[in-house]
């Protein structure tokens, strides 16, 4: 166990590190990016050669390219973080984004989980009847539909033509919860169309894959009755998948992955704040935000194995 | 999922096996696996229906040139800001002029079908080409995807060792990136100044950069599942014979093993294709992906979603046609699988 932790975090500390010389290679070899056109958007497109030098020197581009990494990576690490286009500290922008970014997710992923559950296990009770074929249909649909395109069409008819959301924007929990509660309806259904569908069609093929071994059956032959044996054997171990994939999901979204439902809602969340940064190619606020994604990411997927070697015993953790 | 590998060739029964006589020592015909899922795959009313609404779909779309040239006059990227056009009769401003500047809503004429968008440009001629784009990236980048994907995959699985850490390496670091951000990064950084390295010469607002990126992105989704196949599959006899026999490696993988994968490659890569289509969507509508003027479904929602209030028609069509095509291909993926893999039958009896 204590060789597998070690294994891990150094894996993880070389992903993450992996994850940051990509970042900065991107923006020092794309000609779009690299040195001469940060140097340009920072100093402005009619600077003289002067202020170009002066530039290029206080912000350290004339060093060569270790040493602007390990610069990069040394204010990342200690916080000090400055963004090159409007002179923001990047922890403290992010920082500012968690709450609405957890809000976000843990509401959706409460949602996502209880409808992905329950009618997952619906459509495999239910197989080949009517109540699988529709849940079938609505599922397939949600996970086929463009999440702007819902989250778009919700906030311009639920609350500009009928106004019964209030619009865009995040309200903090502590100055007002119902403001907090009512703002975040929409984002959080929009959010979680898409993963109650996926959750849904796993947990509805697992469940029929489980009814199917023999300790299922011989569960059957012991008299237990049909709905102890689906929620003590039958769903106990058809949960193990959607807890992996839940680990994943979550860690992705509260990484800054729901940039998009974040954009539309306007929430100001991390993936928000992501998107701006990487849309005005602003590099310290680009590294910082990937650093962060990638950190739940990969402690996320860490703890999944974790999880998955707990509840499965069949599975090794050494392998 | 591992399909067991089943032999190519038609069984030849010796005569002395009763109940066979009847046959009279003809080789009876196998039908290969290739074969029974078709047949599969045939009797499956809904997957096929979502195939044929796919292949629909990319006729279409293929047509484009046709429609713009014969019923619509007019090209994807032509704007008539100030030009009126003939419908039941009467002549009808493209775009009211101000202070409206409210384009014109869909109507029976063959110009302007849909509308137009609030550069006077024909909605149904740019949702034609759109959709060419869309549906050309979508393809294109699973092409890319699937052949590193299963090049990484079989490297990996087949030898082991330290190739396998470097090629588990990949994905993880790949796979740990968060997706979309990568996608904007590239797609932004790239559309700015596009990409020359050597023999590539890639402008700012080609194609081949959201290619490139969603190509990328998604190689772990599917080399992940290829390489833990390959694992399992290069200790099966069949592997060691050809060892025996003297085959390379190469013609191992290529020869014995790929074959093996191709089921998985052939769902997977359905699969893949939709969520393509999805994520170049997405990107182009947060204008990291196919870059305006040239249309993509999602950059047009991206340009539409501002006049939701005077011309809802642009946002939800283009948003319809991707959760069409988007939907045939997931379904028609998830019955590819219930045919490819036998075990489906058992699982839904």
């Amino acid at each position: 166990m204590a060789r597998f932790a070690v294994r891990r975090l150094v894996h993880m500390a070389f992903v993450l590190f992996a994850i940051s010389a990509v970042t900065f290679l991107i923006f020092y070899v794309f000609p779009g990016t690299n040195t001469n056109a940060q140097v340009q958007r920072i100093a402005g497109r009619s600077a003289n050669d002067v202020t170009r030098a002066q530039v290029k020197k206080d912000y350290g581009f004339d060093r060569p390219f270790y040493v602007q990494y390990a610069r990069l990576m040394e204010n990342t690490a200690d916080g000090s973080l400055i963004s090159y286009t409007n002179q923001t500290n990047v922890r403290d922008e992010i920082v500012r984004g968690i709450p609405a970014t957890v809000s976000l997710v843990l509401g959706a992923a409460v949602i996502w989980t209880f409808f992905g559950v329950l009618f997952g296990i619906l459509s495999a009770v239910y197989a080949g009847r009517w109540p699988d074929r529709v849940l079938t249909v609505l599922s397939m649909i949600g996970i086929s539909l463009p999440v702007f395109w819902v989250g778009a069409l919700l906030l311009y008819y639920l609350t500009d033509r009928i106004e019964l959301f209030p619009p865009g924007g995040y309200v903090k929990l502590t100055e007002d919860p119902s403001g907090w509660f009512t703002h975040l309806i929409l984002p959080w259904v929009t959010l979680s169309i898409l993963f109650i569908g996926f959750y849904s069609r796993l947990l509805r093929s697992t469940i029929l894959d489980t009814i199917d071994e023999d300790f299922v059956r011989t569960a059957r032959a012991k008299g237990v009755t049909e709905n102890r044996v689906l929620v003590r054997h039958v769903l106990r171990n058809a949960l193990i998948p959607i807890v992996t994939l839940f680990g994943l999901d979550f860690g992705a979204a509260i990484g800054g992955g729901a940039i998009l439902t974040e954009s539309i809602f306007s929430l100001q969340g991390v993936g928000q704040y992501a998107a701006q940064s990487v849309g005005s190619l602003d590099l310290p606020p680009v590294m910082g935000t990937t650093l962060y994604a990638a950190f739940f990411i990969v402690v996320l997927s860490a703890l999944v194995d974790i999880a998955y070697a707990y509840l499965d015993p069949r599975i090794a953790l050494e392998s | 999922m591992v399909p067991e590998p089943t032999p190519q060739f038609a069984f030849e029964p010796s005569p002395a096996v009763p109940g066979v006589a009847a046959t009279e020592g003809r080789p009876i015909e196998g039908i290969g696996p290739g074969r029974a899922a078709w047949r599969r795959l045939r009797r499956n009313r809904v997957a096929m229906a979502s195939l044929a609404v796919f292949l629909a779909i990319v006729v279409c779309c293929l047509a484009a040139p046709l429609w713009a040239d014969q019923v619509a006059h007019v090209g994807p990227e032509e704007n008539n800001l100030t030009g009126k056009f003939e419908r039941g009769g009467k002549q009808l401003y493209v775009v009211t002029p101000p202070p409206q500047t409210k384009p014109v809503g869909p109507g029976w004429s063959g110009r302007y079908l849909l509308g137009a968008d609030k550069n006077g440009r024909d909605e149904m001629v740019r949702l034609l080409y759109g959709g060419r784009n869309s549906l050309f990236v979508g393809f294109t980048a699973a092409l890319i995807t699937t052949v590193i994907a299963v090049i990484l995959g079989l490297l990996g699985g087949y030898f082991r060792g330290r190739t396998d850490v470097v090629v588990r390496t990949i994905f993880d670091v790949i796979w740990s990136f968060p997706v979309l951000l990568l996608g904007i990064a590239l797609g932004t950084a790239l559309s700015v100044g596009g990409l020359h390295v050597g023999p590539i010469d890639i402008q700012g607002g080609s194609l081949w950069i959201p290619i490139l990126v969603i190509g990328i992105i998604f190689v772990p989704y599917l080399g992940r599942p290829i390489r833990g196949q390959v694992l399992s599959l290069r200790e099966k006899d069949f592997v060691e014979a050809a060892m025996a026999q003297g085959d390379g490696p190469l013609r191992i993988m290529f020869g014995e093993l790929l074959p093996n994968l191709a089921s998985t490659i052939l769902v997977f890569g359905t699969l893949i294709v939709a969520n393509n289509i999805l994520t170049e969507a997405a990107l182009s509508f947060l204008g990291a992906g196919v870059q305006l003027p040239a249309p993509s479904w999602g950059n047009m929602i991206g340009e539409g979603v501002g006049l939701l209030s005077t011309a809802p028609h642009l946002t939800i069509v283009p948003g319809l046609a991707i959760t069409l095509t988007v939907l045939a291909l997931n379904v028609f993926g998830d019955g590819l699988r219930d045919a490819l893999d036998p075990r489906a039958r058992v699982r839904l009896r």
